[in-house]
């Protein structure tokens, strides 16, 4: 018993020697130099917006990239890109405003104030309105400032307090997202019935919105093109703004990892730079370009003539629904 | 004054993790953050090779260009250094960085990363040498001591070097010129816009 033990095991052992030579053999041949991997040829393989990753024994899968060349793209882009656009988008859009106060002035109401007033905004929809709008200065400031703010800032008040600026700003912009989110989509539903596109709109566009003729007033329901364009923007900006910033706000739910983030802080800073022109243009014909405008998101009451004026199928569907509800529907004592 | 680079030679590099470790033991540093780390390249397959990895001080370095509250510098050794004071945790450098160098303490939710963290090179940061804040903060600050990084210098087959720039090079180029082989100095290329010519 105890022979054929020993010859069985050296018939495997021969079995399994025999079956490892080749391998060995191969393993002899085997060069290195030929065989290594090459940084160079890495990453002259590398395709756009792929990264030089590997495996690692940390228990976190992103640190087995190793190289990621698009950080360089992003560099740029944050550097050299979005200053630009920047710059140009909001400087231009400034710069257009003024040029249109110069020309065309303060936009009067015409046949001067009535003293009579109709409602406009009920405090539900102004309470929408500045609870976006407070948001969105506080976040437009902060997202500037963690932009640009280094190189327009930063040299007036030295590293620290800007630093702590910067840092409540951040710590704002974070917070405020909620809001600000919140606020658009109260906006949305309150005034989305009447922000639905018609005929009416192209011709007051064809007419440039009486903008820049004086006197020249298109018709116009609650909303006219210009302010539905507003509201849409508002509206899809708001949302993308959302969305972008949400995987900022929660980096590690991003799809793609650190790529997915990169494009994310891309699209939100573009965006936001076009949503803060249009939000510009927005304050300055609500305020200081138009006499009586402001009143409808301050008081929520407009003056009668401002309101015929620029909104008269509005007016006469409001006066319309005012003669509609029965009059002396309570008996007079 | 010595323009001081990291090199690591993967076809010495046997994936011990002695650097890892020695860094978090060194600097005492935190769960989660990784100052150093090795990635293995083509694991498993022939010419598999494993490369250690931390900020590589870059000349030029892009977490510095892209930090909104300027907290980066670099010393007179060319060690790129940030201060904690002024970091906001925004993430920009940990966007930027091709290596992968800053991290984070927290998970970083609602924005909440907290200061960020990277290798100081063994320099420490811009707090007074040996200070307990400066060790609490950034790590053992072996470069005033006159000694080099950890990692480096306990690396068990001298794969990654540390020291000066054109020294460690030469170093380089003579072990490749010799066995007949290398597969480069990793991430020259990005960091310093040059590689070991050999």
């Amino acid at each position: 018993m105890k022979a054929q033990l020993k010859t069985l095991v050296a018939a495997l052992a021969i079995l399994f020697a025999s079956a490892m030579l080749p391998a060995a053999a191969q393993y002899n041949n085997f060069n290195p130099t030929k065989e290594a991997v090459q940084e160079d040829k890495l990453l002259q393989q590398l395709k756009e917006g792929d990264r030089l990753s590997g495996r690692i024994t940390i228990p976190d899968p992103k640190a087995a990239s190793l190289i990621q060349p698009q950080g360089q793209s992003w560099r740029d882009f944050h550097q050299n890109k979005l200053p630009t656009i920047g710059g140009v988008v909001l400087l231009g859009m400034l710069g257009a405003l003024v040029l249109f106060f110069l020309v065309r002035g303060r936009i009067k109401v015409e046949h001067g104030f009535s003293g009579k007033t109709i409602t406009r905004f009920a405090s539900i929809d102004r309470f929408a309105h500045w609870i976006t709008a407070g948001c969105f200065i506080i976040l437009a400031l902060s997202g500037l400032n963690v932009s640009f703010g280094r190189m327009v800032i930063l040299p007036f008040f030295g590293a620290e307090t800007f630093a702590m600026i910067s840092g409540y700003g951040k710590l704002a912009h974070n917070y405020l997202a909620f809001p600000f989110m919140a606020g658009v989509a109260l906006m949305f539903l309150l005034w989305v019935k009447d922000n639905i596109p018609n005929k009416l709109d192209l011709e007051w566009l064809k007419q440039g919105g009486g903008l820049f003729v004086k006197g020249k007033h298109p018709a116009a329901g609650r909303f006219n093109a210009g302010q539905k364009g507003v509201f849409w923007i508002v509206i899809s900006g708001g949302a993308v703004m959302s969305v972008s910033g949400w995987f900022l706000l929660f980096p590690y739910q991003a799809p793609d990892g650190i790529a997915g983030l990169q494009l994310m802080t891309t699209v939100h800073a573009v965006l936001a730079v076009g949503f803060v022109a249009a939000m510009l243009a927005h304050a300055y014909i609500g305020s200081v370009g138009m006499e009586g405008a402001f009143d409808a998101m301050g008081t929520g009451e407009v003056d009668v003539n401002w309101a015929k004026e620029h909104h008269a199928l509005w007016v006469a569907e409001e006066e319309a629904k005012a003669r509609s509800v029965p009059r002396n529907s309570v008996p007079a004592e | 004054m010595a323009r001081v680079k990291f090199l690591c030679d993967a076809d010495r590099c046997i994936e011990c993790n002695a650097c890892v470790t020695a860094c978090k033991n060194e600097h005492e540093v935190p769960w989660g953050i990784n100052r150093r780390r090795v990635v293995t390249i083509n694991d498993g397959k022939p010419g598999e090779r494993s490369v250690s990895m931390a900020c590589m001080h870059c000349t030029d370095a892009p977490c510095a260009a892209v930090c909104p509250v300027s907290c980066f510098y670099t010393t007179a050794d060319a060690v790129v250094l940030h201060s904690k004071d002024l970091c906001i945790g925004c993430g920009y450098c940990f966007y930027a960085c091709p290596f992968g160098a800053p991290q984070y303490p927290k998970v970083g939710n609602f924005g909440s990363r907290g200061k960020m963290d990277k290798c100081t090179y063994c320099a420490g940061g811009p707090e007074e040498d040996f200070s307990t804040i400066e060790y609490e903060k950034y790590g053992r600050n072996r470069l005033a001591e006159g000694k080099l990084p950890l990692c480096a210098e306990m690396c068990s087959t001298k794969s990654l070097l540390a020291g000066d720039g054109e020294m460690i090079a030469t170093i380089y180029k003579e072990r490749v010129m010799k066995r007949g082989y290398g597969s480069g100095a990793w991430g020259w290329k990005t960091a310093y816009k040059e590689t070991v010519a050999i």
